[in-house]
């Protein structure tokens, strides 16, 4: 390492040869994005029911918030490894392990957003004859909707801080970057597939931070 | 069961390493913050650059960072002090937002009644406006807390020593109750140091329950 990193770093990202092909930075970076989309998108599909109906109910929140907090205190590394010797090495470890690191910021978001809705407009809304359902749909969820898409941003970045894990156990990925230059060691590859993780990383969470902005109803501050 | 029995020297130690790693960045985090917090407070623009500059730090993945440090530093890429460096900005990311929302959060009449009373500056900080941000400070700490303990794992793949070795190790030579093992001993770890800054809280706060709960 007789130069500086960062500059092989630079070096190593403007080759064009680095653009194309199957191990090339666009098709690894879409590989990334997918394993996110799905992670989140399954834990979504559990998650947020769960979450609307603790926030709807008020029933098991105890048991809501306990279980994210258990959840929240698994080391993901742990989880890749551990399901990768149980289930084999591919893509459903990593993604099982991605669904678990999701699911606490997602529940969250799912039940805050549907508590934030003030009572007294919750029980306007039933006074005048809303079923259950209506409120939820009509009334706590247009009005918390800025909270539920917060607990989708934090989820997301946490799930493409994570995504890079994949590579550890033979899936592919921005994550093949770091692990084959720390296989061979290659500093400056290392270096160019960190800056590549980080700058997804932050273009995700501004997107989403300007969806939650765009969510917020009409007259209510955003959150 | 019987690679637990026979490696408890092992766990023993990495679990050592572990805390050498993550107490560090806790304290930084939590003691950097107060000052911050307080700077932060004092004027409107630089209370919305701290809280855009730690969202930032925020969503920077740290795997990625422990790899950038030693770069920027000069150090090892296997060295410990990476992982602590690293786990300080994503502590004083969360707990100086915490901090200032704390701070704010104490009443400006209640800080004027003790200023009528006689508290010089530093002792109305000390006696007054600490304690009363102290649930949310609370709050903040135990979110780092376990946060921090969790993190330090991923230092494994780069082969810094903690329980993250336990899951490197263990898929490398395929043994399940190594990396069972890990994620036990690192969630009992951080689970526990969650349950001692609540019981800490208690003792140091006696009027506040401890009712915050994880913040969303």
């Amino acid at each position: 390492m007789n130069e500086n990193p960062f500059l092989g770093a630079l070096e190593w990202l403007s080759d064009p040869a680095r653009w194309t092909g199957p191990s090339g930075i666009p098709l690894r970076t879409a590989e990334h994005l997918g394993y996110t989309a799905l992670g989140v998108l399954v834990a979504a599909l559990i998650a947020v029911p769960v979450g609307l109906y603790v926030g709807h109910t008020g029933r098991f929140k105890g048991l809501a918030v306990g279980a994210a907090g258990v959840a929240r205190a698994l080391p993901t590394l742990g989880l890749v490894t551990l399901f990768a010797l149980l289930v084999g090495i591919g893509l459903t470890a990593p993604l099982l392990s991605f669904v678990i690191l999701a699911i606490p910021s997602l529940l969250a978001g799912a039940y805050s957003a549907v508590e934030s809705a003030d009572p007294a407009t919750v029980d306007a809304a039933r006074a005048q004859g809303m079923t259950e359902w209506q409120i939820l749909t009509r009334v706590e969820l247009p009005l918390g909707m800025p909270l539920l898409v917060g607990g989708v941003r934090g989820a997301t970045v946490q799930v493409v801080a994570t995504a890079m894990l994949a590579a550890y156990v033979g899936s592919g990925g921005l994550g093949r970057y770091i692990f084959q230059g720390l296989g061979s060691q290659d500093y400056p590859q290392m270096i160019a597939g960190s800056l590549l993780v980080i700058v997804l990383a932050l273009v995700l969470d501004l997107a989403l931070l300007l969806l939650q902005r765009a969510t917020a109803p009409r007259g209510t501050a955003a959150a | 069961m019987s690679w637990v029995l026979e490696n408890l020297d092992v766990i023993a130690g990495y679990t050592g390493a572990h805390l050498v790693q993550a107490l560090p960045p806790i304290l930084l985090a939590f003691a950097l913050s107060l000052p911050l917090a307080k700077l932060a407070n004092s004027r409107g623009w630089l209370r919305t650059g701290v809280t855009t500059t730690s969202g930032l730090m925020y969503a920077i993945p740290s795997l990625p960072l422990f790899v950038l440090l030693p770069g920027l530093i000069g150090t090892g890429v296997r060295s410990p002090l990476n992982i602590v460096i690293a786990l300080t900005l994503y502590g004083l990311a969360l707990m100086v937002p915490t901090a200032s929302d704390g701070f704010r959060s104490v009443s400006r009449d209640v800080l004027g009644s003790a200023t009528a009373q006689g508290y010089a500056p530093a002792a109305r900080f000390w006696q007054v406006e600490l304690p009363l941000a102290g649930p949310v400070l609370l709050g903040g700490v135990r979110v780092v807390a376990v946060s921090t303990i969790s993190l330090v794992t991923v230092g494994g793949v780069l082969g810094v020593p903690s329980l993250g070795m336990l899951f490197v190790d263990g898929v490398r030579r395929g043994i399940v109750a190594e990396i069972a093992a890990g994620v036990v001993a690192t969630a009992a770890l951080a689970l526990l140091t969650d349950a001692l800054l609540v019981l800490l809280g208690r003792l140091l706060m006696p009027w506040h329950r401890g009712r915050e709960g994880s913040r969303p």
